[in-house]
């Protein structure tokens, strides 16, 4: 490999050419600090636009200092990460940043979690010299996310994300000079433009300026209510991230922990949104078989590739950008969106209470969900299925609000009926999960023998597309594809629209790695060893379950033979299974 | 549960989209396409940038960065009569700032502004390369140099109709 040498702070360090100055410093054990810069290695995510000079250091023989983290290591080179001048000049750039930041910590959202309070600290800044303009603009909410541009930094970072990674746009910098903030066009509400409400945005803001639309207070109140049931269910990849927000490491299955705080929160009943996963591969696997064997009978009419449909960006997504090609997705609901139909029919009617008594809230590792809650179509004459969302954050921050020592909470299980599930309803938590469960059913179904192996190793991984072909004896070779990110989706859609698409099968989920990275996850600050943490945990949850394909869960066995029938029977038509809009921007020309 | 729209008149649409194919549906010629609409148009309202973004095949908030960034591209409709006042090194010297003052107070609107009658807008620019005749002020194109304040009034009576 081309290497070179150079000196940073007095040491000898060899790299690779290409090397940022950041990098080679951060090889030795020399942090420096940085703002605008987020990369989250090997998972498509980065801002790399050298905005915002906090990492300037001082090249020895040059002119102005160079900031480290876009400037390349060169020969012989002489950096001084410390010297007094980038100290000051570091220290004056985030002087003149704070002092157009509202000093408002104690309230914010990202406080203990923002980067620039670090910074700060980490800095000692003491007082700010600076007395400016301050910016005054209101607080924007949508369903989702909150947008506080007064603690806009413009490091662009969720600019980067909402552009490149997922081919949305939906806000980014407007205006110059001081009036300069990262906005949506024509300062329009989130809701008003082509946003999917993803979250990777409030994702990888360093500040408060983004941040989920708080539900905790909500819960708080229905648990308080003697008039009202409460029931809460629980995302898969929450249980492999909600620990790092009690300091354990990253990967810690707390699955029973959650089952225990849920409970000692007060909900009335704790059920697992696993459950609903499972659910949702018998409803979503019996439409891939159906639409696959017609279309290898011949029928031009059905629509192939079958995709996902679990993810609520990604619905979003298409509704916006493809309603013409809305019929490709399965028309399964979301597992949260399937619990949330049978809590309020089955459920309530075998506690015997009406729908509109029983309060249901998602524990969800994403944003968007909040939004799904609010669709009108999933809920009954304005009572919604599933009553509000909450991020796995916000559970941490409830689970502290009530005094509940988590770290030292025994297990405790979910309850039943809506509480059992398998290996294949965990992995739904994972780029590829969804996939790889309804293989599991679906080739089973399909062949008629017990699968010979379990995991489908093949659609695992963390690379933002992947393909694999699947024998399925005496049926066809499936040929299926699992991206995250929505750019990736977005290409796919390209080559159904040309009819170029190689596909039969497609699950898009639009964060990085799936839900492990989704929205609604403790914060990383761009360190992917978190991410890849989470991802190995989900397989390991995997791996502990006794039973590990949808169709053997006992309960969802239960349930059809109680109250659904058969999957995509009428009844579980009307209630699991959902219609899509378009939503697409139009001209109405005259 | 539909989508947003956005009303636009015919001949517009397709004035826009003729514009866009002029430069092949070329994102990267955002500002001469932006240019050349503005110069068609006299502003970029909000649905003429939402017809530029479907043209190009690029988020409406990239097109709405660009007419932000730069002061040359206005959201607001120009009066008939455009009235730009330079406040250019020689102009401002010369005192240029009290024309404008003088033009502020007869047309009782401030820099960007438009009168209620649509009659007149009032801007500032950098420089018109006319300094010899500093200060200057253009009206539509048309240069007035030597200016004094009390010149203001009958400047603009010229422009009664």
């Amino acid at each position: 490999m081309d290497t070179i040498k150079l000196t940073i702070d007095n040491r000898e360090v060899e790299v690779p050419r290409g090397t940022t100055i950041l990098k080679a410093a951060e090889q030795m054990g020399i942090k420096i600090p940085t703002l605008c810069h987020f990369e989250l290695d090997g998972l498509a995510l980065e801002n790399r636009p050298g905005g915002c000079r906090v990492c300037v250091v001082e090249v020895v023989g040059r002119r102005n200092l160079a900031p480290a983290c876009i400037t390349e290591c060169m020969p012989d080179m002489v950096v001084k990460t410390n010297s007094f001048r980038a100290l000051n000049a570091r220290r004056t750039v985030l002087e003149l940043m704070l002092s157009d930041h509202p000093n408002d910590c104690l309230q914010c959202p990202k406080s203990g979690h923002c980067e620039l309070q670090s910074l700060a600290a980490d800095m000692g800044i003491r007082e700010i010299p600076f007395k400016g303009q301050q910016s005054q603009y209101a607080k924007e909410f949508s369903p989702s996310i909150v947008r506080d541009a007064n603690k806009c930094i413009m490091c662009r970072r969720c600019e980067s994300v909402c552009h490149e990674y997922q081919s949305v746009g939906a806000i980014g910098a407007v205006e110059r000079g001081f009036p300069a903030v990262v906005s949506t066009a024509f300062g329009k509400n989130l809701t008003d433009t082509n946003c999917v409400l993803c979250g990777q945005c409030v994702a990888v803001c360093p500040t408060g300026a983004l941040a989920e639309v708080d539900n905790t207070g909500k819960i708080l109140r229905d648990i308080a209510n003697p008039d009202v049931k409460t029931c809460v269910q629980v995302a898969p990849a929450v249980r492999v991230a909600l620990g790092e927000e009690f300091g354990m490491p990253a990967g810690s299955i707390v699955t029973g922990k959650i089952a225990a705080a849920l409970k000692a929160i007060g909900f009335d009943y704790v059920f697992d949104t696993d459950w609903s996963a499972d659910l949702t591969i018998m409803e979503e696997g019996t439409e891939v078989i159906g639409r696959l064997k017609a279309y290898l009978a011949g029928d031009k009419n059905v629509k192939i590739p079958i995709m996902t449909s679990c993810c609520p960006a990604w619905v979003n997504f298409y509704e916006k950008f493809y309603p013409e090609l809305r019929d490709y997705p399965s028309t399964a609901k979301s597992p949260q969106g399937m619990f949330g139909a049978t809590v309020k029919t089955y459920f309530a009617d075998k506690i015997g209470i009406p729908r509109k008594n029983l309060v249901c809230v998602s524990v969800m590792p994403c944003v968007a969900k909040k939004y799904e809650c609010e669709r009108e179509e999933l809920g009954v004459n304005g009572d919604p299925d599933v009553n509000y969302s909450i991020t796995t954050r916000e559970l941490a921050r409830l689970i502290k609000i009530c005094n509940i020592d988590f770290n030292s909470l025994p297990d405790a299980e979910f309850d039943s009926p809506l509480g059992a599930s398998t290996g294949a309803a965990v992995i739904f938590g994972a780029t590829g999960g969804v996939m790889e469960a309804a293989l599991r059913t679906a080739v089973e179904v399909l062949t008629g023998e017990t699968l010979p192996r379990i995991d489908f190793e093949e659609v695992r991984g963390l690379e933002g597309v992947r393909e694999a072909t699947i024998p399925v004896p005496g049926v066809a070779d499936l040929k299926v594809a699992v991206v995250y990110g929505l750019k990736n989706a977005r290409t796919i859609m390209e080559q159904i629209k040309a009819g170029e698409c190689p596909y039969h099968f497609v699950e898009v989920m639009a964060c990085p790695g799936g839900c492990i990275d989704g929205a609604g996850q403790p914060y990383h600050h761009g360190d992917a060893s978190i991410v890849r943490a989470r991802h190995a945990a989900i397989y390991e949850a995997d791996r502990r379950m006794p039973i590990r394909k949808s169709h053997e869960n006992p309960e969802v066995q239960a349930i059809y033979k109680e109250f659904y029938g058969q999957p995509c029977s009428e009844k579980s038509h009307h209630l699991l299974h959902t219609i899509y809009f378009d939503k697409k921007i139009k001209f109405d020309i005259d | 549960m539909v989508g947003p729209k956005v009303k636009i008149t015919e001949a517009n649409y397709l004035k826009i989209k003729d514009i866009c194919a002029s430069f092949n549906n070329n994102p990267g010629e955002l500002i001469n396409i932006l240019h050349k609409t503005q110069g068609e148009f006299g502003y970029l309202p909000e649905e003429v940038q939402q017809v530029v973004a479907d043209c190009l095949g690029i988020p409406v908030g990239r097109v709405y960065g660009v007419v932000s960034f730069y002061s040359f591209f206005t959201m607001k409709p120009k009066g008939k009569y455009a009235i730009s006042v330079c406040l250019g090194t020689a102009c401002y010297v010369k005192g240029a700032e009290k024309i404008l003052d003088a033009l502020k107070s007869e047309l009782k609107i401030s820099e960007g502004g438009v009168t209620e009658d649509g009659k007149f807008s009032l801007d500032v620019l950098r420089c018109v390369g006319a300094c010899g005749l500093a200060p200057v002020m253009t009206i539509n194109g048309k240069t007035y140099g030597r200016l004094v304040p009390e010149h203001v009034k009958e400047i603009l009576a010229e422009y009664a109709d």
